[in-house]
Order: structure tokens, then C-alpha cells, then sequence
């Protein structure tokens, strides 16, 4: 078994962290910088910041979360939501992103990929795909939050992806992104045996077995983790209410613990990785 | 506060700015540039770098700054490469066909091998967290590098420098079943395979490390 990083994926909602299962029902869950911070210094090997609205809205308001992030956080930063254009990407990654994650505008125009990776290096575009199981058990890809359906097939994409310069794919399941089912292991298996960049799992893992699981079956270079992180996070994270009342802050409010995760530090879901014998950047023992 | 000027090389590749963030954060007087007559200024020079080597050297040349980057690392200034910045710090590469580097340290830059010896895949580009451990063979082992041995660092690259003198190596990595030169240095001239920007509290206190040695090694040669 090779490396495998450990990122901690925050999607945001206009100036919030946010959670959803199947990428809907999004519920606040606090400031993300705040959260950024504590990834950071527990030991998170990256991070994503996934604009949940751009998209739909057009909307790209990112920048100056990612720039202030930038200043007192020292891992790679992904960011993605709602990137059209090279100018788009530029602007991200002057901010301070390190790498984008791109998506809808791939999909309506392949040849984004080909420019941005000559422009900013291959290893710079991430390419996003979110991938829904059909009943033939193939995938095909979407856009928007699962929302759109392109009638692409996600393995095939993946490979056209690569070819056009990719340096990474971020494979999400719809199916299983928020639920804490696991990961869909035969879409991650299959995706890894498509391409030979890298690819990052994301959308399903409900405990650490569920990591442990696919990194130990499916050679992915790395996962992208949130529920099962933030859920935990959130009890040590002064969550302050950022002086807005935008979203569905219920959850914030009513003080619930989750029945569909079972949370845990960065540092657990590392041990468990490393006891299943992966190998894994761990810097101090819990 | 260490008083060295550094200058960050911007010729439009890179990123600048979290180089510029992480400098700050420890307390490195740092700023960009794409002024040619500023380097000659400087008290370290950061030549950062994402992308492929022969673009890199056509716009470093195209924006005139290949002279006087030369020019001041001849008379004495250190620099720093980072990433792709460090593979410049070669004679060549063979990225793209076979392009002419900086020729500050003897040796080439090669394409990580993608095939394993037993056929499977090796994933390139190499991304992620990896451990750097000190050259063996180095003559003098540069305990005092600021990279101290067994260390993590993060690394994005499909290409590894092949330096012609083991002296020249300052650490080395494993990537699945091949071990590749991960620093260089010789005198005043260092090179990181890997993101100190971006490789968390060991990767700053290496900026800092080398920072802080520039005002006492070094005086500018125009004051």
C-alpha cells in the first residue's frame, strides 16, 4: 500500500461551513477558517474548500476566505465551486488556493482542462467528478451538486480528464456523500484502475473502518473526509455565529449529536490507518 | 525579525503568494519581484516554480532575469529553489525534449520512472506527504541544514533531479521502490523538491532556518 493523504473537505455556504447528505439538506455547522485552523494543527495533510452554491448561483465569493486561510495555514489548499475560467482559476489560486477543483465548467468544455493545466502545471487541476450510480451498475457523471445530469459516463470522463492534462480526480459518490454508509468501494476501484494520476476518494465514510476500508481496496491516494471529522471538530471549535443568520442553522442551535457517523479526531482516523498498516504522515502518537 | 532582504522571483509561475505568506509567518522580511535590477539587491533570492522546465527558463530569459539572477548568485547570493525552482538550479532537463537549466549544480532532470519493477503502475505525479533523509555520502552531513533527518515534507512533481556529484545531495526520498534526490545543495545554492510553504511547521522552520543564516553568511554586494 502506498501514501495516502487524509484531507479534510469543508464545503461553504456563503460565509459557513456546511454539511449535507447526498450534497442537500445543507446545515451550518460553523466558521470554516475555524475549522481550517484545527485540521491544520491536527494534523490534516490537506484541505478542500468546496463552494456548495457557486455553481447554481454563478456565485464565487470564496477569495477572501481562502486568502485570509492562506496566511496562518501551511498544507496544501484545493478549492473548487463554481470555477468557469481560466481568469476564475487565476484568481483562486492568486488568493492563495494551491490547487482547483473543477467540474461544471470541465464538463461543457473539456478543452478548460488542456489550457488551465498548460497554464498553471497539470498538477495544479484537479479535475471533480461526481459520480451516480445508475441501475446498469455504471456511473455517470454530474454537475451541480448532483443535480445535473450530463449523460457522460464517469470512468470514460476520468480517462479523458487525465489525458487532457489532469493532475488529480476527486471522485465523489453522490449516492453515498453524506450518508456515513462507506464509501462506494466498486466506483473508487474502478476509478483508480481508469487513470494513473492520483485519485482521491470522497462521499460516504460513516467511521474509521469505512477509510481503512478504501485505502486497504481500492489503491486511492487519498481521502477527503467531513462529516466524520466535523462532527467531532465541532465539540472542541468555539463556532461563532460570523454575524449572519444565512442558512439552516438549526443544528447549531438545538446542540444534537449525529446518529449517522460516528465522529472522530484526525489523529484516531490516522492511527486507524496506520494499525491497518497504510502508511500515513503522523507527526506525533495520540 | 531577521533583517535579510529576500526577494521571491515572480516570472508568472508558482505560488508566489503562499511562498510570501509562509516567509512572513516566520518572520522573513520577504517580498515578490519581477524587477531584474531588484536582484541584484537582494540578500536571498526564493526562485519558486510550478509547470514545465523549458517555459520556465523561456520566461525567465523573455522577462529578463536569467542574467541578473546569475549575476547575483555568482557574486555570492544565496538562493533558494523550490519545486520546479530546484530542478532550474541543473544543467538540463529532459522535460519536453531536452532543455538547458541554470547550470548552478552539475546533473539532469529526469522523468520519475512510471513503471515499477514488477509492471505495475507507479502514480505520477507524485503528491503528497513524504519523509526526506539526510545523504549518507554527503562528505560533510549537513546536520545543520535546517531538514533534520526523517522529516515530512509535502511534494507534488513527476520530475526528480539527477545531480552528477552525491556530494551535491542534501536529502533523499523513497517513492513506491525508487529513491530520488529531494534537496541539493552546494554553497550558497539550495535546492527542495518539496513545498516548505506548504509542508506545515517542519517546512517553515526550514524557511526560517535558511533565512536566518543569510544575514550572517552573507552581506549584499551593493548596499
Amino acid at each position: 500500500m502506498s501514501m495516502v493523504r487524509v484531507i479534510a473537505r469543508l464545503d461553504i455556504k456563503g460565509p459557513s461551513l456546511v454539511k449535507g447528505i447526498r450534497l442537500e439538506g445543507l446545515r451550518v455547522l460553523g466558521d470554516p477558517e475555524a475549522f481550517a485552523r484545527h485540521y491544520y494543527e491536527a494534523g490534516a495533510d490537506e484541505l478542500i474548500y468546496q463552494d456548495a452554491v457557486a455553481s447554481l448561483y454563478g456565485r464565487n465569493s470564496l477569495c477572501e476566505i481562502i486568502s485570509r486561510t492562506s496566511r496562518e495555514v501551511f498544507i496544501p489548499l484545493t478549492v473548487g465551486g463554481g470555477l468557469r475560467s481560466l481568469e476564475d482559476i487565476r484568481a483562486v489560486l492568486a488568493a492563495g488556493a494551491d490547487k482547483v477543483a473543477i467540474n461544471t465548467a470541465a464538463i461543457s468544455d473539456p478543452g478548460l482542462i488542456r489550457e488551465a493545466s498548460r497554464r498553471f502545471g497539470s498538477s495544479t487541476i484537479v479535475v471533480a467528478i461526481e459520480a451516480g450510480r445508475q441501475p446498469d451498475g455504471s456511473w455517470l457523471a454530474f454537475t451541480d451538486n448532483g443535480r445535473e445530469h450530463t449523460g457522460v459516463d464517469a470512468l470514460q470522463w476520468a480517462a479523458q480528464a487525465e489525458q487532457l492534462g489532469a493532475g488529480e480526480i476527486l471522485a465523489t459518490s453522490i449516492d453515498r456523500e453524506g450518508t456515513g454508509e462507506g464509501f462506494d468501494l466498486e466506483l473508487c476501484r474502478k476509478m483508480t484502475a481508469a487513470v494513473r494520476i492520483p485519485v482521491i476518494a470522497h462521499g460516504g465514510p460513516g467511521k474509521t473502518q469505512h477509510v481503512v476500508d478504501v485505502v486497504q481496496q481500492c489503491h486511492v491516494s487519498a481521502v477527503a473526509v467531513s462529516s466524520l471529522l466535523h462532527y467531532e471538530a465541532i465539540r472542541s471549535i468555539q463556532t461563532s455565529a460570523n454575524g449572519t443568520t444565512e442558512g439552516n442553522r438549526e443544528f447549531l442551535h438545538s446542540g444534537r449529536s449525529v446518529s449517522h457517523v460516528q465522529p472522530c479526531t484526525m489523529q484516531q482516523l490516522k492511527h486507524s490507518l496506520l494499525q491497518a498498516g497504510a502508511t500515513c504522515r503522523m507527526e506525533h502518537t495520540p | 525579525m531577521t533583517q535579510a532582504r529576500v526577494l521571491i522571483v515572480d516570472y508568472g509561475l508558482g505560488n508566489l503568494f503562499s511562498i510570501r505568506h509562509a516567509c512572513r509567518h516566520c518572520g522573513i522580511d520577504a517580498e515578490i519581484t519581477s524587477s531584474p535590477d531588484s536582484l541584484l539587491q537582494a540578500t536571498g533570492i526564493i526562485l519558486p516554480g510550478v509547470g514545465a522546465f523549458g517555459h520556465a527558463m523561456d520566461t525567465l530569459r523573455s522577462r529578463g532575469l536569467l542574467t541578473p539572477l546569475l549575476t547575483a548568485v555568482h557574486a555570492g547570493t544565496p538562493l533558494l529553489g523550490i519545486c520546479l525552482g530546484m530542478q532550474l538550479l541543473l544543467d538540463a532537463s529532459e522535460e519536453f525534449g531536452l532543455h538547458e537549466g541554470l547550470g548552478l549544480i552539475p546533473g539532469i532532470v529526469r522523468k520519475l520512472p512510471e513503471l515499477r519493477p514488477d509492471g505495475s503502475v507507479r502514480r505520477i505525479p507524485a503528491v503528497g506527504w513524504n519523509r526526506i533523509s539526510l545523504n549518507p555520502q554527503r562528505s560533510q552531513p549537513d546536520l545543520n541544514s535546517g531538514l533534520p533527518d526523517g522529516t515530512w515534507m509535502y511534494f507534488v512533481h513527476s520530475f526528480a533531479a539527477t545531480p552528477e556529484q552525491a556530494g551535491d545531495v542534501l536529502t533523499l526520498t523513497d517513492y513506491e521502490g525508487i529513491r530520488y534526490c529531494s534537496a541539493i545543495r552546494r554553497g550558497h545554492v539550495t535546492g527542495v523538491q518539496f513545498h516548505p510553504e506548504r509542508s506545515a511547521h517542519h517546512g517553515l522552520a526550514f524557511l526560517k532556518h535558511w533565512a536566518t543564516g543569510l544575514s550572517s553568511t552573507h552581506l549584499p554586494h551593493q548596499q
